[in-house]
């Protein structure tokens, strides 16, 4: 025998189920009255920094229909670079923008809506800057553990062919999947599930 | 303030996660998982500063009735039907230290089984003072706890006969992105539970063991309500001093 290393495992994913909304948008599922204002349903005020954007995100199943009841969140950084976190340690993040978004896909048309700022650049390790990126995290009825992805911003072309991260996928023809056309003021980004244009998902 | 601001933070990287220990994305047995689960490998990523940090939430956010689910969409003076139950706990990391400040949201049905959503087709009744949903942040120990109603099982649209156990959904934010988790509460003694599709997508069970609330008569309050005792483990983050720093940059 040697001694235990003491470490607990972590408790096991489930389902976020067909009514993630009762608990997370309550407000979006037609649940008033409890909580003021669902959580995470505005990032951006009047006094926030930075490029205005929309983020325009579907998820779309192995048949290419959009699953009309995920759940989306998205987390980025401010127009400086840096995350309104206590774990940000390099200097104090835009107060006026919270970097947190979440939004419940729309029951008809499968869309959901973030309004943001276009996220300045971060380090991915001393002296290496990663491209502008927003953080994905989705879950829904028949995703057993919440699948993390990254959406790159299609005008920011210098900025991607340096990015270590995209660098780091094997099949070049994949790197399309993270990278979101501009169309208005709107960044739209489709994130498949399966099939030819599978996203590429992260083990973070 | 609230209590996550007492230490200062952690900023290490997240140990890699056990994918054995969660389910699997493709479970053919909990249907709808045949077409949302990705078909090609994952894109393994040590953590960067974008899943290292995350969102964090003080106790302001927090109404008087979020974390008493009995009364918090109940009419005044009147309350939710069913057993009073109390849920209480501590969310811990891996290395075993309770995480302040983490916020946890819940939903669930109603004594009978029945949600409060739109999409919701089963016949039992609605319970008029009833909701399902509260949440609450975790004290500077890492606990925390809420008063509900016991949920009844219900069926679900899977094989022609399949009910859910008990349960009530949990929603955890810890300190940093990559900790996002989604999990489920099943209750001490619940026979449905070795028979539900959704449960058996875990593969060990000993990972569905750290799933289900034990009975805790000596926190049950007399006369009033009982106790269940769930505890919550996040992701543990690295923290040797010879670790690289990213600060400076
Ligand atoms: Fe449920």
């Amino acid at each position: 025998m040697v001694q235990s290393l003491n470490r607990l495992k972590e408790s096991p994913s489930q389902t976020a189920g067909p009514y993630v909304h009762i608990g997370l948008t309550p407000n979006f599922s037609g649940i008033s009255g409890v909580i003021a204002r669902d959580l995470g349903d505005e990032m951006v005020n009047d006094k926030t920094l930075g490029e205005r954007i929309g983020i325009r995100a579907r998820v779309l199943d192995g048949t290419g229909t959009p699953l009309k009841d995920a759940l989306v969140e998205i987390w980025q950084a401010d127009s400086a670079g840096l995350y309104n976190s206590p774990t940000e340690i390099r200097g104090t993040a835009d107060p006026n923008f919270t970097g947190w978004g979440r939004k419940a896909t729309d029951m008809t048309t499968g869309e959901c809506l973030f309004q943001s700022i276009k996220p300045g650049r971060v380090p991915y390790k001393p002296g290496v800057l990663m491209a502008p990126h927003v953080s994905f995290w989705i879950v829904a009825r028949g995703i057993n553990l919440g699948l993390n992805t990254r959406m790159y911003f299609a005008d920011e072309e210098a900025a991607n062919a340096e990015d270590p991260v995209l660098a780091r996928i094997e099949h070049r023809v994949r790197v399309p999947t993270l990278i979101a056309e501009r169309q208005g003021d709107a960044y739209v980004f489709d994130i498949h599930l399966q099939g030819e244009k599978e996203t590429v998902f992260f083990d973070i | 303030m609230s209590a996550e601001t007492k230490h200062p933070p952690e900023i290490g990287a997240f140990f890699q996660r056990d994918r054995s220990w969660h389910p699997r994305g493709l479970t053919p047995d909990y249907k709808t998982s045949v077409l949302r689960s990705p078909e090609k490998a994952l894109l393994s990523l040590d953590n960067t500063i974008s899943e290292i940090t995350g969102p964090v939430f003080g106790h302001g956010i927090l109404g008087a009735l979020d974390n008493d689910l009995i009364h918090n969409f109940a009419k005044p003076g009147e309350s939710a039907i069913g057993e009073r139950i109390i849920v209480y706990g501590r969310v811990l990391d891996e290395r075993g230290n309770g995480v302040p400040g983490a916020l946890l949201e819940f939903w669930q049905a109603n004594a009978g089984g029945r949600y409060r959503h739109k999409k919701e087709g089963y016949i039992a009744a609605l319970d008029p003072n009833f909701g399902g949903c509260g949440r609450t942040i975790t004290d500077e120990d890492g606990a925390y706890a809420f008063r509900t109603i016991r949920p009844g099982a219900y069926p679900w649209p899977n094989g022609v006969n399949d009910w859910r156990p008990a349960h009530i959904h949990f929603s955890v934010f810890g300190h940093g992105f990559a900790q996002r988790l989604i999990t489920q509460m099943y209750f001490e003694g619940d026979p449905m539970i070795w028979q539900c599709p959704i449960v058996r997508t875990i593969p060990d069970k000993a990972a569905v063991e750290m799933l289900v609330a034990a009975l805790d008569m000596q926190a049950t309050i007399p006369m009033d309500a009982r106790a269940y005792k769930f505890d919550i483990v996040l992701r543990g983050r690295r923290s040797s001093v010879f670790e690289n720093r990213l600060e400076g940059n």
